[in-house]
């Protein structure tokens, strides 16, 4: 073994290793404060409810929350390449909409959820395409697909729709057991499937990477040939097809079509993906910390459903407050880091 | 082949649509006229017991909030920022200053109406001051720190009503949103007089220049020794004022404060009609006048549902279709297209077979 190819491996080896593992901390660092933060205030939770540290407990927070993790990771995906989806409550609201209307007048509920599917990502679609062939901001174009499926909504019923169909009663209703006389719902698995996914598609492959690039600085990207056009669109059809997934999910999870629901869940989906760790001028962020945002977003409601003398509106001020304090704190840590 | 021609001098109309309020000012213009076609007293005017009556000053009436809010909003936006706590602070102020007058003594005097406006001027202030620090001093991204607030301004909100619709009976501040000075409703007075001051404070001083440089290059006008971080600060003290006047406005007019309800998605509309008006999200460039046309021609949209007999249901699939097509209208990308389709029908007409070459 030569001297040059030593010393080679020794720069490599033992310079850039630790080098590399600080970065690497320190861009972990806010996701990794976020899971701090859940796992304090599930002790706590236990600390002072004693029927709070169970395992059914953490379970439920899953259950309640599966259509936002879905929300989010969609979410999590338009905000790393540096844009925003506004639209993805009133879409959720769509899809419900759709699905219990469809399924009343006594439609196959395969072929309702191919259609709902469909139309979740055709208006990601159309959007995505504004934002790239318009270069008009994602703010607006969004917001006006908000406006657009929100009307549509109300177009098609004023009134809540109740879901009475087999298979959708079926999906609420079941219950998948786990060991220790624990379970799950079937809306669970399909919300972590689609999470892994999310997670493969964002570090193992070429899509994931073009993602992090474009939000990273998109001249950059354009420059080095990446798909920045295809990717950025695909980006908005991927969150309208989470949204209208995540639209079945509160389907099952609620029985019912109603033009009014989701509302401001685009804020709990955006507040989620921050809260994660995910910084909103793109090219960082972690699809697992979105999920931990989403549960971290849950549990602060189980806080106040255990506790019965707070009112719901400190849900609100208390996600407000957790916001605030992960924008300082990124903030911190952008400014060490950059 | 050029996208944006320099209007020539000799041709008058050229001139016209050339300037930057032209599509604007049409667009409102149409609908007004569309109006009048399906309502032959739409444009009139009538008074009654001494007050001004008709559909114009109803449109302008109800748009008064919009139009406060999207004057506020107008500057922030110049600075490239974001307002979007408005609507929370339009719950703020409405649930502080009638909880104020609910639970004061007298809650019929005229001096509990004037603290309770006080409250909710104080109350702007003190977000707008908040919403600036986190821009200008901790250097947080606009849409996020004042996303901040509108998560929790409206819990804060609802904390102070205790979650109810607090209804107050006090005629001094029942005027603000619903009484009449000079055969004019007060709301279009107090929205006129905003109006003239941000003009002629940001026109008349170097307040607008400064407002454009720090939003064309914020790091430029540092450089050239501008204190970006004061003005910056200033234009989001400005937009919670404003926010809180509306606030006033709403809650007076109904005579309630309503948490949940008050201003909810106003900062959408004021965002259009900034947008509409002809103001860049990008910030830089900014009209006042844009700003105002602009949400006049929202509030005139959502009559014309009504004049037009089409279903309420439907008024929100109309403004999203209006909205897209103004953005794409204004999208430079889209002149740039529309220029192109514009040049090559001439050339077509003279050379038919470059056509193919050409598109």
């Amino acid at each position: 073994m030569s001297l040059s190819s030593t010393l080679a491996r020794r720069a490599a080896g033992k310079t850039a290793a630790p080098r590399r593992q600080l970065r690497g901390n320190a861009r972990y660092a806010p996701t990794l404060a976020t899971l701090g933060l859940f796992l304090a205030m599930f002790a706590v939770g236990a600390g002072m409810y004693p029927s709070f540290l169970s395992g059914q407990v953490f379970l439920n927070l899953f259950i309640d929350n599966t259509f936002l993790i879905v929300l989010a990771v969609g979410m999590t995906f338009v905000i790393l390449t540096g844009g925003i989806d506004l639209s993805v409550g009133a879409v959720v609201a769509l899809s419900m909409m759709v699905a219990a209307t469809l399924l009343q007048q006594g439609w196959n509920p395969a072929a309702v959820i191919i259609l709902v599917l469909l139309i979740g990502s055709t208006l990601g679609l159309a959007m995505g395409l504004i934002i790239h062939y318009f270069d008009i901001q994602p703010f607006i174009v969004t917001l006006a697909g908000m406006f657009l499926a929100r009307g549509l909504c109300y177009v098609i019923s004023l009134d809540s729709i109740p879901v009475t169909e087999g298979f959708f009663t079926g999906m609420a209703q079941a219950q998948i057991p786990l060991p220790g006389e624990l379970f799950i719902s079937p809306g669970v698995v399909l919300a972590l499937a689609i999470v892994a996914a999310a997670f493969f598609v964002l570090h193992h492959t070429r899509f994931g990477r073009t993602v992090y690039a474009i939000g990273g600085n998109e001249n950059s990207a354009m420059l080095m040939g990446l798909p920045v056009r295809t990717t950025k669109v695909l980006v908005y059809v991927l969150s309208g097809l989470c949204s209208a997934i995540a639209g079945i999910l509160f389907s099952f999870y609620s029985l019912s079509g109603y033009s009014l629901a989701a509302q401001g869940m685009e804020l709990d989906a955006i507040a989620a993906v921050v809260i994660g760790g995910t910084l909103l001028t793109g090219g960082t962020g972690y699809v697992l910390g979105s999920v931990v945002g989403v549960l971290v977003l849950g549990i602060v409601q189980t806080f106040i459903a255990y506790d019965g003398t707070l009112s719901s509106w400190w849900t609100k001020i208390v996600i407000g407050a957790l916001l605030l304090a992960f924008i300082l704190l990124q903030r911190l840590f952008t400014r060490k880091t950059g | 082949m050029t996208s944006q021609q320099p209007a020539k001098p000799g041709h008058p109309l050229k001139t016209i649509l050339a300037h930057r309020l032209a599509w604007p000012v049409i667009a409102l213009a149409a609908l007004l006229l569309l109006n009048q076609l399906f309502r032959p007293d739409f444009l009139a005017l009538r008074m009654q017991d001494g007050h001004l009556y008709g559909s114009l000053i109803d449109i302008m009436r109800n748009g008064a909030p919009t139009i406060l809010i999207a004057l506020g909003m107008t500057l922030v936006i110049a600075t490239r920022g974001i307002d979007l706590s408005v609507g929370a602070v339009v719950a703020i102020a409405g649930a502080g200053s009638c909880a104020y007058i609910a639970a004061s003594p007298e809650p019929g005097s005229p001096a509990t109406a004037l603290t309770a406006v006080l409250i909710a001027v104080v109350a702007g202030l003190a977000v707008g001051a908040w919403n600036g620090f986190l821009v200008s001093t901790i250097g947080v991204q606009p849409i996020i720190a004042t996303l901040v607030l509108m998560t929790a301004g409206r819990g804060i909100a609802q904390l102070i009503t205790g979650g109810q619709i607090i209804s107050v009976s006090n005629d001094n501040y029942k005027a603000i949103g619903a009484g009449y000075v000079f055969t004019l409703p007060v709301s279009i007075l107090i929205t006129a007089a905003v109006f003239a001051l941000a003009a002629v404070l940001t026109r008349r001083t170097a307040l607008g220049t400064l407002i454009e440089a720090v939003g064309i290059n914020p790091v430029a006008s540092r450089l050239a020794g501008l204190r970006s971080r004061n003005i910056v600060w200033i234009v989001y003290v400005f937009s919670a004022v404003c926010a809180a006047f509306a606030g006033l406005m709403i809650s007076s007019n109904v005579t309630a404060a309503d948490a949940n309800n008050a201003g909810l998605y106003i900062e959408m509309d004021a965002i259009l009609a900034v947008v509409i008006g002809g103001t860049s999200l990008a910030g830089g460039r900014y009209t006042l006048t844009g700003t105002v046309v602009g949400a006049f021609i929202i509030q005139t949209l959502t009559t014309t549902v009504y004049t037009l007999g089409i279903p309420p249901e439907v008024t929100l699939v109309f403004k999203a279709l209006v909205v897209i097509t103004v953005c794409l209208l204004q999208a430079p990308k889209a002149r740039k297209v529309f220029a192109r389709l514009k040049t090559n029908a001439q050339s077509a007409a003279m050379e038919p077979a470059k056509e193919k070459v050409a598109l």
